[in-house]
């Protein structure tokens, strides 16, 4: 990991532990307050608990112009995304997309050709529906590796992120409390409840805090609705397309929904936000990477609404693209901080019971 | 500004603010003139943690109640009897109300607290502390129409028979006279200027470093002595504690304090102790530790104390000094090696049976026949490494300001000043004649901020 950020937040953070004035606004400051001195696995953590909700920022009294020069909410991101490049498992991926938007543009824009290319050559073997343009088996041989390629690579991630923080054998009770806190996006809310400081300067405003959870709970209604299908066609021998009133579109539909208007609104209040409170090289990456999010729900919907035209070949073309390249890109994209974010607050979790 | 406004409001710290905030509900067309450029608004109150608060019962954050005799007796304790008791009574009276009116205004508590400071019951502490209530305040005044106009510098309040009759400020390069119906003066006391503290304290407060923001030069409360504004307090009463002596000139707030002291031994630049370092426990010994500094040689301390207390107290903004032996840490405080080693040696050897020690409380391990004694947490100081901080007086503000009634108002010898009111630390020293309690000053002026603005509106209506 790069010295001169793990300087500089700990360097902050030694001046906010003699402060506390923010002890109630987030994780992160009952877990500094607790250190006396910060090793570096010790500031990785804290770079993984916050939300840059940016609450301590506009409360501090030591940001520039003055002299103590704080700018918490930059340091944490700067060490957070250093660390996930570090830890990505292979490495240069990371470095790659976790702050170049163009990148992930190239990636996706490659998936749609490898897609439209296994469309051309593999073609249907006489199926229904989407199968019509790519048989079912075909589909599996693309994405059965490249859903398990992400998950192999996140594990020998997190496992290195383990380590460096210093993490210990895992209990049920450390991972409840922290699937709550992610639950609620408690510290999307400032401790006092009335959401974060993310778009306009010190207004307290839960937009963000929503938006994000739209995301989330969206990206798990979609993730669902894929799973839900595959047992309806292994364990029923139901197949595609279903219609309306079944698991799959019931879960898609209102999952792909929250999912385009929540990756635009995360996108509007990233471009309304003040960049200098986040670590700017990241800036590209995560834009990218909404787009790329955004896109995938978008083109889903799409492929629901066209299904039966002649457009439904390129639409699906298209959707598939953007899935795999969606998928290959988790472990290194911005994607990947939903699992540290997780493994971080299991960690609090058992330093607070320690 | 092409509306003339009712009111002008000088400075924009907590007093100012809640004076804006209900001028501007009772109706009024209010500006707020404030010298700081907005990165830097808010005065002391940027700096500010908490309100102590009068309560019959559990109220908002507060556990339990607190008294308007015990919270008057406090404050009895910390002045030694120097303050106006009508005045330090209606603040006192005042604060239960305060605290759910500043909820509504968009201020935050904390829910509890941990760390040394456990004031639960007296003092409510701020969520994300001072710059976040000053925020929640201009947002808030905003809202209601008022306008305020930053690196707004107010030079002169033209006193004219009993009233003022103009105000003058420079803003963007450029002089401003304006005609509010009233004038509320808000804006510190004037430690920020070295020339004035200097006239006051003489020489040494040359040296003294200044807490807060370095804006409160007191440029008004001068202009409105001169005048013959009517004053109160002590040029030379401030409330000054002993801080880290490397600390910003300027600003440095609450992260350069130091909670070594009881586990230490404090001597002066000659390495000769010179207080009882166990007197008392925070806040107490906190608030006198700044005018002992201030009576040494180059008004600096040293604070001395060995591996075993280093994680007693609060962590602190910059690292001690280290060293393996006393000598080391003298040559690298610039302190006289043999002489250090000397009066550690006499401490030691007074130093009598340690097994009563706690770090929390007044502990009675006491030091025998050494002047002057060290009446608590007296552990020899013999486990290498050593560790040393300077000290300096630091000043939060001043004392010397402006006489008020119980209705905020501003008096000549000839009476009242019909359109002019003061509020916070400007005339802090109306009840405070000395000493400090932790959070009253924004008791004072949220209370006071509150009166003025009201009697201010009203007048103006």
């Amino acid at each position: 990991m790069q010295t001169d950020l793990i300087t500089e937040l700990r360097r902050q953070s030694e001046i906010c532990n003699a402060c506390r004035y923010c002890e109630g606004y987030c994780s992160v400051f009952p877990a500094l307050h607790r250190e006396r001195a910060f090793a570096e696995g010790d500031l990785t953590q804290l770079a993984n608990l916050c939300h840059n909700c940016r609450g301590c920022y506009y409360a501090c009294q030591y940001t520039a112009p003055h002299e103590f020069d704080l700018n918490l909410p930059k340091a944490l991101a700067e060490v957070r995304r250093d660390s996930w490049e570090s830890f990505a498992w292979p490495a240069p991926a990371a470095r790659a997309f976790q702050s170049h938007g163009l990148a992930i543009a190239a990636a996706t824009v490659l998936g749609f050709a490898l897609l439209f290319a296994a469309i051309k050559a593999l073609g249907n073997a006489g199926g229904e529906g989407f199968y019509a343009a790519l048989s079912h088996n075909a589909m599996v041989a693309i994405f059965a590796p490249a859903f398990l390629f992400p998950l192999a690579s996140i594990a020998f991630s997190l496992r290195a992120y383990w380590r460096h923080v210093g993490g210990k054998r895992l209990r049920l009770s450390h991972v409840t409390a922290a699937f709550g806190s992610v639950a609620r996006m408690r510290d999307l809310a400032a401790g006092h409840g009335e959401g974060c400081n993310f778009e306009e300067e010190d207004r307290f405003s839960h937009a963000r805090r929503y938006a994000h959870q739209a995301v989330m709970y969206g990206f798990l209604l979609c993730f669902a609705s894929t799973a839900s299908g595959t047992v309806l066609h292994y364990g029923f021998g139901l197949h595609a397309p279903y219609p309306f009133f079944s698991l799959p579109k019931l879960l898609g539909v209102p999952g792909g929904l929250m999912l385009t208007f929540g990756t635009i609104a995360m996108a509007w209040l990233k471009l309304k936000a003040d960049k200098n409170l986040a670590d700017a090289k990241a800036f590209g990456g995560e834009m990218g990477f909404i787009a790329l999010l955004g896109f995938v729900a978008a083109s889903g919907l799409a492929l629901y609404w066209l299904g039966g035209t002649a457009a439904m070949a390129t639409v699906l073309a298209l959707h598939l693209g953007a899935v795999l390249a969606f998928f290959l890109l988790t472990p290194f994209s911005k994607m990947a901080h939903g699992f540290y974010r997780l493994a971080a607050l299991i960690r609090e979790e058992q330093n607070k019971q320690a | 500004m092409s509306t003339p406004h009712d009111i002008a409001i000088i400075g924009g710290g907590n007093a100012a603010l809640c004076a804006a905030i209900t001028a501007a509900e009772a109706g009024a067309r209010v500006l707020i003139l404030e010298t700081a450029p907005k990165a830097y608004r808010g005065g002391n109150s940027r700096h500010t943690r908490n309100f102590r608060c009068m309560h019959s019962g559990p109220l908002g954050p507060l556990v339990e109640s607190y008294s308007e005799e015990e919270y008057f007796a406090d404050l009895m304790k910390v002045t030694a009897g120097k303050t106006d008791e009508a005045l330090a009574r209606l603040a006192i009276r005042s604060s239960e109300e305060c605290l759910p009116w500043m909820e509504a205004h968009g201020v935050r508590f904390q829910p509890s607290l941990s760390g040394t400071l456990s004031l639960a019951r007296t003092n409510a502490f701020f969520m994300g502390g001072g710059k976040s209530l000053v925020n929640a305040y201009f947002r808030t005044a905003q809202a209601l129409g008022v306008e305020v106009l930053y690196e707004a510098a107010v030079t002169h309040l033209e006193l004219a028979d009993d009233q003022i009759a103009w105000v003058d400020y420079t803003h963007e390069g450029e002089s401003h006279r304006i005609t509010p119906k009233a004038v509320i003066v808000a804006s510190g006391g004037f430690q920020a200027d070295t020339e004035w503290l200097t006239r006051a304290w003489g020489e040494p407060a040359k040296n003294f470093l200044i807490r807060g923001t370095p804006y409160n030069r007191g440029v008004v409360l001068a202009d409105l002595l001169d005048q013959g504004a009517l004053s109160v307090g002590d040029p030379t009463q401030c409330h000054a504690v002993a801080i880290d002596g490397r600390a910003p000139k300027f600003d440095g707030g609450i992260v350069t304090r130091l909670d070594c002291v009881p586990f230490s031994i404090v001597v002066n630049k000659n390495a000769e102790r010179f207080y009882d370092e166990g007197e008392d426990v925070w806040p107490k010994r906190y608030a006198i530790w700044g005018r002992l500094v201030a009576a040494q040689p180059d008004q600096v301390g040293y604070v001395i104390i060995d591996s075993r207390s280093l994680n007693l107290f609060m962590p602190s903004v910059f690292p001690p000094l280290k060293a393996d032996t006393l000598e080391d840490l003298a040559t690298q405080m610039g302190l006289p090696p043999a002489k250090l080693r000397e009066t550690v040696e006499g401490f030691n050897a007074a130093c009598g049976d340690t097994s009563g020690f706690h770090p929390t409380e007044l502990d009675g391990v006491a030091t025998q026949g050494l002047t002057p004694p060290k009446t608590n947490w007296a552990r020899p100081i013999t486990t290498p490494p050593f560790y040393g901080y300077s000290l300096r007086t630091g000043v939060t503000f001043t004392y010397l300001g402006l006489k008020v009634d119980e209705t905020a108002q501003c008096a000549t010898e000839n009476g009242p000043i019909r359109n002019l009111w003061a509020a916070g630390e400007t005339m802090a020293g109306s009840i405070l004649g000395q000493g400090y309690l932790a959070g009253y000053g924004m008791t004072i002026g949220t209370v006071f901020g509150r009166i003025a603005g009201r009697e201010a509106a009203a007048y103006a209506n």
